[in-house]
């Protein structure tokens, strides 16, 4: 585990720079991970995924699956893939603060 | 070469349900990863993409030693339904789609779908009898051409 400051908090984070604790994430911190990953501004449809993929890991305790995100996020996997060229699932649940999702699917 | 892996090709070449879904994970997966990833059906793997088939692609249980099950058991009738069918159910339970909503996910998710000349010309076919998500039907040397600066898999 590594300390980082992001948006003047200090984090931790894993190796590959997911948040471990979901609880010191905020949405300045997003705007950072994001800017960081290539996304220089999360825009509303960006928001929408991350909150969708966070509520669905703070409820469940897993994140999403690519397909179960295409189905009930609102926002198709093409567009998801628009969204976040590096792999939506992965970096949505990166910018949310959330853990990197383990599913193969 | 770099120690990332930025591009994989990956050749999906047998018409079973177990020969169609390692290749179409490994596909999905590299997208996943924000992998560059193209498709290439050849031979009895064109059937994943056939408009006709791909609903029907069923397990093999003849000539299967990983089912563990006893040749002439394999050969009944309705075994493989049985068997696919029990399958599906299971992989529906971990959120693994069916091939024709799987395959029209990773056309979604950015990866070129191919078909093999050579095999529709073999099987009398035409671009007509595929999914529309089908980019092109290409030969073996655009494919490599295609695969160029990348991984090439073979399933």
């Amino acid at each position: 585990m590594t300390t980082v400051t992001l948006a003047g908090s200090t984090v931790e984070v894993d190796p590959e720079g997911f948040l471990v604790d979901a609880q010191q994430w905020n949405r300045q911190i997003a705007q950072e991970i994001a800017r960081a990953n290539g996304i220089e501004q999360l825009g509303d449809r960006h928001w929408q995924v991350v909150n969708f993929m966070r509520e669905a890991y703070l409820e469940t305790g897993s994140a999403p699956s690519i397909r179960s995100l295409g189905k009930t996020s609102g926002v198709p996997i093409k567009e998801l893939y628009e969204l976040f060229p590096k792999g939506p699932a992965k970096l949505a649940s990166k910018i949310g603060g959330i853990p990197k999702p383990r599913g193969c699917i | 070469m770099s120690d990332t892996i930025e591009k994989v090709s990956i050749i999906i070449s047998k018409g079973s349900l177990e020969g169609i879904y390692p290749g179409l994970i490994m596909a999905n997966g590299a997208r996943m990863e924000g992998i560059e990833a193209n498709v290439f059906f050849t031979f009895f793997g064109l059937d994943a993409i056939n408009k006709a088939k791909h609903e029907h692609v069923k397990v093999a249980t003849v000539g299967n030693p990983g089912l563990h099950l006893a040749t002439w058991a394999g050969g009944v009738p309705g075994m493989s339904a049985l068997v696919t069918h029990q399958l599906a159910r299971e992989m529906e339970k971990l959120d693994i789609p069916p091939i024709p909503e799987f395959v029209e996910m990773i056309a979604d998710s950015g990866a070129g779908l191919y078909g093999c000349k050579a095999s529709v010309d073999l099987f009398h076919l035409s671009s007509d009898d595929f999914i529309p998500q089908v980019k092109e039907i290409i030969t073996v040397g655009e494919f490599y051409g295609l695969a160029g600066g990348g991984q090439i898999i073979f399933t």
